[in-house]
């Protein structure tokens, strides 16, 4: 694939923050955005004044029941009196915000840029799935009165009858996402669970169960890039963002193959190509695959080319992606562990595979060492892949 | 500063309910107008690109590979084979439903069971729940079922669903 793009500045993330992760959050937006950004700052070692540039993340508008969410944040995020923009592609959002804050400072536009994303997602009544009818066409596709989770259900029944994957083996992916965010001090849901757990739960949309699915969150999250003129200047272990990629497929679903995600696979060689990565399996230590669902987390492991199609199932039992395993996955416990607030659910990946690379991941820490660490997002209907490479 | 909350102690907070009253008149465009209209007549049409050989159906007036306008219209038919089904026993409220709904994706023919852009379809499928527990529905040749000449209003709603053939 042919990437025509032209860098100016290396970047390095040298601060993150994070809020907790839970359902029915006291605080407004804005406010849940000044604590993960004020956070980052504070771990960058920068007040709001040094920043140059502010990019905000959030998924639609509606989860937080205003318009224009990128003006609504604005002030929470520090944005005030200083270039702001707003990025926005379904769930992929989170690494986007990453993304283009990599590049506002990669083009030699800003030297310092906070990027903040927020999603408050309970809000919504009577369930935030209602919310979700309006991402759906509204003459072919709304007169079914669909729920979002069908367009997923009917994802993994592809994925499963294309490869003969069963439940079973896909249920192993929230029993290890649980167990790895009883480690993470920022997670909702971490839990021991066994795959029983997860066949037993309620039968949502076949073949997707309750324990299928990340639960409804709250929550925000912000990091700090800075181009490599200054990043040595604040912190001695700066993380390089090494690649990046990302790509929209077409709108229309029903008429390609569900089985296998195109659009994660072009971001991904992008982000490899621009990296210098050219066997992924072998050059990355750990990764942090987007896992709203379980099988998605199975799914965009193959689409990253970190499993051959329809093996990333058995890669999985032979316990290659557990945390003490060869390329640890979610070691954070993904969003079905730490909770799926949409666009801070993104960056708190990229901002898990930052903390593993600077050696500061506390409990989540992976046993041994770890140099070049991977963040993936995904979303709209099926068609957003977001990826971003990260080095020590 | 970060408090999780229970149901029942947000309560006992100050809560501001809104609910907005947005109406919509959707324009179907050149493409879908027609894709509607055909449904009236019980036929299926696309779009093609005679430079890609790429057939839209859902139709479209543009080739988004070729970024050049679409050139034919062509018939497919009501009949393809089912990509991929669920069983929804949740509303889009999140209710919880008694009986289940059952969707899911055609591939409509002629197309090849190896490609990977094909002309699809997302509709209801009749079928039982075990059918689709068992997975035996995928793979499964399928035709639409029309409603009667009367009925039909030029909407996706003109087809009841896909059966098995």
């Amino acid at each position: 694939m042919k990437v025509n793009l032209y860098l100016n500045k290396r970047v390095a993330i040298i601060g993150a923050g994070l809020t907790l992760f839970r359902r029915r959050l006291l605080e407004t937006p804005q406010e849940i955005a000044w604590e993960a950004a004020s956070k980052a700052l504070e771990e960058a070692g920068l007040e709001l004044k040094d920043i140059d540039c502010v990019v905000i993340g959030s998924a639609p508008d509606a989860f937080d029941g205003v318009h224009l969410k990128g003006e609504y944040l604005s002030h929470g995020s520090g944005g005030i009196r200083k270039p702001v923009s707003r990025v926005y592609v379904g769930g992929a959002t989170g690494v986007m915000t990453a993304i283009a804050g990599w590049y506002h400072v990669a083009s030699g536009l800003c030297q310092k840029v906070l990027a903040v994303a927020e999603e408050k997602m309970s809000p919504a009544r009577p369930h935030p799935q209602s919310v979700f009818k309006y991402i759906w066409d509204p003459i072919l596709e709304k007169p079914l009165n669909p729920n979002l989770i069908w367009i997923f259900a009917m994802e993994m029944h592809r994925y499963m009858s294309k490869y003969g994957i069963k439940k079973e083996e896909i249920a192993l992916v929230s029993v290890k996402n649980k167990r790895n965010a009883l480690n993470n001090p920022y997670a909702q849901l971490g839990a021991n669970i066994t795959v029983d757990d997860v066949l037993n739960s309620e039968v949502l949309v076949w073949p997707v169960q309750l324990l299928d699915v990340s639960p409804v969150s709250d929550g925000g999250a912000a990091i700090v890039l800075a181009s490599e003129d200054v990043a040595r200047r604040y912190t001695d272990t700066p993380v390089w963002v090494e690649g990046v990629g990302w790509t929209l497929d077409n709108t229309e679903w029903p008429a390609r193959d569900l089985s296998y995600a195109r659009y994660v696979e072009f971001a991904a060689r992008m982000a490899y190509k621009i990296a210098g990565i050219e066997r992924p399996n072998k050059e990355i230590d750990v990764v942090e695959p987007y896992d709203p669902f379980d099988y998605k987390e199975l799914h965009h492991l193959e689409a990253l080319q970190l499993a051959k199609r329809g093996e990333a199932p058995t890669l999985l039992k032979e316990g290659v992606f557990d945390i003490d395993g060869d390329i640890p996955s979610s070691p954070s416990g993904g969003l079905l562990g730490v909770g799926n607030p949409i666009a801070a659910a993104g960056l708190m990946k990229v901002i898990s595979i930052y903390w593993q690379l600077k050696g500061t991941a506390g409990k989540m820490q992976v046993k041994r060492p770890v140099h070049t660490g991977l963040a993936q997002a995904w979303g709209d209907l099926m068609q957003a892949g977001t990826v971003i490479v990260l080095r020590n | 500063m970060v408090t999780p909350l229970k149901e029942n102690e947000l309560k006992e907070h100050v809560i501001i309910s809104y609910k907005p009253n947005a109406k919509y008149a959707y324009t179907a465009g050149q493409a879908q107008s027609k894709y509607l209209m055909g449904f009236k007549e019980g036929k299926i049409y696309g779009r093609k690109c005679n430079k890609c050989g790429k057939i839209y159906v859902p139709p479209r007036m543009y080739c988004d590979e070729c970024f050049r306008p679409t050139d034919e219209w062509i018939e497919v038919k009501d009949e393809g084979i089912v990509m991929t089904a669920v069983a929804s026993f949740i509303s889009w409220t999140r209710e919880r439903l008694k009986e289940p709904e059952i969707v899911g994706v055609i591939r409509l023919l002629p197309s090849n069971d190896r490609d990977f852009v094909y002309p699809g379809i997302f509709h209801r499928i009749c079928t039982t729940y075990e059918e689709v527990k068992n997975m035996n529905i995928i793979g499964k040749k399928v035709k639409a079922i029309w409603r009667s000449k009367e009925e039909r209003k030029g909407s996706i709603e003109d087809i009841q669903c896909f059966k098995v053939i």
